[in-house]
This record gives C-alpha cells, structure tokens and sequence, in this order.
C-alpha cells in the first residue's frame, strides 16, 4: 500500500468572480521509503501539491489517501494529529519560533503529541545531535547560521519519529555549499527509511532524489527514476 | 491535551515578550480592581466608624429642623422654627432633660491682625449640656445674656488657637463677629478631632438673641435654625420624638393629612441616612469599577487581536506540527487569562495603597475583607476569559497553510 496516494487532485482559488483552476488533476502515488523531488516553474502546482500531502490545504476535488486513511473524512483534530504523527515539515524560511531555544523548537511536535517533558527533551536533544547542534542545543534561532537554523528544523521535522518528511525548497535561502550538507542529511534519512518529498526548482537539489515529477501547468508532465543520483 | 503548567510557561513567556504593552493593557483591570478593593475598604471602615458613632455618641438625643419636604401640601409655605416653637417644645413635653435652640451662621473673626472663618451659633444656656462641652476657663453663655442680648461670646479651643495662640487666656478680649464687637467670656474643652476627621472644636457660641438680633437679622423675629432636643433617657426618647411633633403640628397649624414642615430626626436616624449617602457612594465607586473593568477588558481583548495578528505565523507553524484548533485556543486564551490576573493581583495590591490613602483622607480605618479579594481576583480573570475568547477562537480558525504564508 502506498503511504501517499493522488488521484485526480483538483484545486481551484477564488479570484474575484472568477476561480482559477492550478491543479488540474494530479495523480500520484509514493511508497514507504521513497525520495521524491518535486519540480517545476513557478506556479505550475508543485507547492501547492506539496501544501495538499502535508494536509496544510485541501484540494477542491479528488481524493488524497494518507497511510491508508480518505484525508477529507478526517476531522480538523485528526489532520492535525496525522501531521504530528506522520509528517515532519521543512520549509523554506526554516519557520522556526523566535526568541525560542533550538531545543525547544525542536521538543515542541513532541508537546502535542502529549510527550512528558523529561522525555521531550531527551529525545529534541538526541534529534539535535544527529544534526551536529549538541553545541547549539540552547541557541535561538537569530544566533544561528541559516545552514544551522535549517538543520534545527529538520531536527524538528524527525524527532517525533514521522515516516515522511517533507522539504518545500529547503535550500532555497542557502548558499550552494550548505545546500550540499543539508541535501546530505536528507539523503542519510532516506537511506535510514525516512519517505522524503521535496519540492525544488533546482536540479542541482533534485539530483538527491531517487525520483523526479515534472510539474507543469497544474499536471505531473514527466514522472521519472533518477539515474544520475548525487 | 498539553499539561496546564507547560500552557502557563507559554503564556507568561509570550508576556513577558511584550512586557510594556502587557502592562499598559492591564491598566483597565488594574484601575478596577484597584477601585473596588479600596472602595469597599473605605465604605466598611466608614460604616464601622458610623456604628461607632451610634455606640458612643450622646444617642439620646434629637434634632428638629424646618423641611417642607419634597412633595408636600404646603410648599407654598415658608418652613421656619421659631424660639417660641422651643419654648412650647420645653413647656409641654415631659421627658426633657434639656433643650436647645440654635442660630447658625458662618461668620469672619477678626481679632487685631488675626482673621478666621468658624461657625458661629447663637445659643441657649443649656446648649453646652446638650451637646456635652465643658467650660474650661470663663464662663458659660447665661440667662441674663441672653435677656440682655449680650454681645458676649465663648469661644471653641481651636477658634482660640486661630485668633490668638495656644495656651492665651483670651477672657476680657474683644473679637469681631463679622464686624460686631463681642467679648470673649469663655473657653470650651478640646473635644479633638472626630473619627470622621471633623474638627469638633472650631466655632463660637454666642447668645440666641444677639444672634438674632446683630449677627442674621432674621426678618422675622425670634427665628432660629434649629432645635437640639435632650432626652431623659434612651428610653423616653421615641416618646419625647413623638411628643415634639404633636406639639409643633399644633403649633404650626398643621392639619392632619397635611405634611410636617419641620423634621425631628434622632441621633440614629441622621446617622443612618449618613450610612446611605456612603452607601451611595460606594455604590458610585462600584460602577465606575466596573466600567474600569469592562474597558479593561476591551482593551485586553484589542491586544489579544494584535498578538493574535502578530503570531500569525507562529500560528501556522504550531498547527503544522500538530496543534489542535483547541491547542491554539487554549494557549490564547490562557495567554489573556494570565495578563488579566496579573492585572488583579496588581490591582489588588494597588488597591490595598489606594484605600489606605483614601482611609486616611475620609479619615477611617479601611477594612479590607477576604471575599472582596477572591471577588476582583475572579472576576478580573472572568474577563481575560470572556474578553479573550473571541480573539482566540479567531486563532484557532486559521488555516494552516495561510496562516504560514502569512509575512
């Protein structure tokens, strides 16, 4: 069973009067362990395909199968708990709280999965140290580096033990050496069973992935393995 | 469901993040609060000095004094007491141990370069028994006196201290009522100062008739302000109450179903409708309070849409990592919830300052009872509660998408 599956995914914006279609039926299914890159020009709906996975937005028709599970039966309580539970996010702009420590970012998915905090801690600690940030583990975000603030985030994005994590242009405010590093952490995760999405225009980025979309106008156009994988 | 304390740490820190604009915003609750702590320590201090006041005072006495009421038969009639009206009172009522009639007037003493503003009050005899001074030095008004309409006065402590120094023996001088020469004859013991905070010790007596005579020239003769009637006893006091009306009713003519146009009012009554005029107050003090409250809470709920604005993002990231709607809510609500109690604990402390200076300006004591702190206390934070409500529901209703998008 794919743990993320597609089919005919449509998602319509109101504009004024008007509503203007940008995803114009998209199918597509990911199985456990995957590395999938997302690609394409602005605008042609792979963020907001990536918004729809990560069950941020709801598509205006098709039907979306997290794990197994209809998305648009659940309850707004059951998204969210599916976000905790299943999916870990990584953003462009790193989204980490201000004026909050690297640990306390990180332990936060683990608050609201009702983890003790002796045990939140441990385990954002532990998350951080995979990361290389032991060091950094009571920094705020301000006094990091974008390389380590993004490292934070995919600490984040792991410390609840989510099979999928999901990647919208993580590199995208990096510079070309540190994108390198933090393609690697992902491409670590993935060796260790993490599903990966990643939504890039970068085909530097993409190369890490064992698969490629193409996105265009609304549609995947291309679907295809990586064969010269970084 | 998060754990209550880890909620608390959330919300005083994001508080604590704005700390200025927490403060200014629980100004409202604060003032409040405040208010009403202090209003109602000065309003049970206050009512516990009028009970003591009723304890203590000579409680066995009443005061008669012209009212033609609000809505009575005889508006058209001018209400006035006369010396005659005292004499009848004295003449027919038995249960009298002494009675009084009075002339009141404020008045400029001049005594060489000395000037003071007192009360002055054209008197009886008997007037010092009634309201029980003593003579400390001189002597006191007398019948001759006031036969004679002797400009003779006897002077309050405090008027002494005033004209000429503490410790004078003014007996022999000559001081000025409003340009009338009168001779000082007596001094009266200190009473000191009330536990209203009144100066019991600052006026003049002189007798009735000079009064009259030199001092209000009242066109009609022999008027007089007021009566001081003095009982027997505590208990011939409703009858010699009750007595007094059936004799000035008489006197004035007044037909039965028409209205008094005199009032006798006993020591407990007048401190009675003392106790509603502070009731009154307190009651004024209540409202405004509770104004102070509810556009505490406005304001509150007017920065708890800002913060909830601000956090936007936050937001979003919180319920893309698995908030609940209700997480949100709950941190928000929580988040005013706490600004409005620190806003009462302050205003509670405030309020403690607040009626002690007030206390000592009425010049009481203030009680400050438990209830009334677990009152302010829980209503300020029913307001962070009902105020921030709105704001917070309105963060848990953002869709995560947006809410991240948000800059």
């Amino acid at each position: 069973m794919p743990i993320l599956k597609l089919k005919d995914i449509r998602k319509s914006f109101e504009l004024g009067d008007d509503f203007i279609e940008i995803l114009h039926g998209v199918n597509l299914s990911v199985e456990k362990g995957e590395f999938v890159a997302m690609m394409g020009p602005s605008g042609s709906g792979k963020s907001t395909t990536m918004n729809i996975l990560g069950c941020l937005d709801q598509q205006t028709s098709g039907e979306y199968f997290l794990d197994g599970k209809n998305v648009a039966t659940l309850t707004s309580d059951q998204l969210a708990h599916m976000r905790n539970q299943l999916i870990g996010f990584v953003f462009q702009g790193f989204n980490l709280l201000s004026k909050t420590s690297a640990l306390d970012n990180v332990a936060m998915p683990l608050l609201y999965a009702g983890v003790s905090k002796q045990e939140r801690y441990k385990r954002a600690e532990f998350a951080l140290d995979k990361m290389g940030l032991l060091d950094r583990i009571h920094h705020e975000p301000t006094q990091l580096s974008g390389g380590q603030q993004q490292r934070v985030a995919i600490a984040r994005g792991i410390v609840n033990n989510a099979p999928i994590l999901m990647a919208d242009e993580p590199t995208g405010n990096l510079d070309s050496k540190t994108s390198d590093e933090i393609m690697n952490l992902f491409k670590e995760l993935n060796n260790a069973g993490i599903t990966i999405i990643l939504v890039t225009h970068e085909p530097d980025v993409a190369a890490y992935a064992k698969r490629i979309l193409l996105f265009k106008d609304g549609i995947i156009q291309d679907d295809q393995i990586n064969d010269n994988r970084r | 469901m998060i754990p209550p304390n880890e909620i608390f740490t959330t919300a005083i820190k994001a508080i604590r993040t704005n700390r200025t604009r927490s403060i200014l915003t629980t100004l409202g609750i604060i003032i409040g609060v405040a208010a009403v702590i202090a209003a109602l320590a000065v309003g049970e201090g206050t009512n516990k000095v009028i009970d003591e006041q009723i304890s203590s005072f000579g409680s066995n006495f009443i005061m008669v004094f012209p009212d033609r009421g609000g809505n009575s038969s005889n508006k058209d009639r001018i209400a006035f007491l006369t010396l005659s009206d005292a004499q009848a009172i004295e003449r027919e009522v038995s249960g009298i141990e002494a009675i009084s009639p009075v002339v009141d007037l404020s008045a400029n003493l001049i005594y060489k370069n000395s000037n003071w503003s007192s009360d002055v009050s054209g008197v009886g005899s008997s007037h010092i028994n009634v309201t029980d001074f003593k003579i400390s030095s001189g002597r006191n008004i007398t019948e001759t006196d006031i036969k004679q309409s002797a400009k003779v006065a006897v002077l309050g402590s405090t008027v002494v201290e005033k004209l000429f120094y503490t410790g004078f023996n003014p007996i022999g001088e000559v001081i000025r009522i409003d340009k009338v020469p009168f001779k000082v004859v007596g001094v009266l013991e200190s009473k000191g100062i009330s536990s209203m905070g009144l100066d019991q010790d600052d006026f003049v007596l002189v007798p009735l008739t000079a009064a009259q005579k030199r001092l209000v020239r009242f066109s009609t003769p022999g008027r007089i302000n007021y009566i001081y009637v003095k009982a027997v006893s505590m208990d011939a006091l409703n009858y010699v109450q009750h007595e007094t009306e059936l004799v000035l009713r008489e006197k004035h003519r007044i037909r039965r179903g028409e209205d008094d146009d005199f009032a006798v009012r006993n020591v407990t009554q007048m401190l009675e409708a003392r106790r509603q005029a502070n009731q009154t107050l307190t009651f004024l003090l209540y409202t405004i309070a509770l104004i102070s409250l509810l556009v505490g809470g406005i304001g509150i709920m007017n920065i708890m849409f800002v913060s909830v604005t601000e956090r936007t993002k936050e937001i979003g990231i919180r319920l893309a990592i698995g908030a609940t709607q209700n997480d949100i809510k709950v941190q928000f609500l929580v988040e005013s919830s706490v600004l409005s109690m620190f806003g009462g604990v302050i205003g509670i402390l405030l309020g403690f300052a607040l009626g002690y200076v007030l206390a000592t300006f009425v010049g009481v004591t203030p009680i400050f009872s438990f209830s009334s702190l677990l009152i302010s206390f829980l209503f300020s934070v029913a307001v962070g509660i009902g105020f921030g409500y709105y704001p917070a529901r309105k963060a848990s209703l953002m869709n995560p998408i947006d809410a991240l998008k948000y800059e």
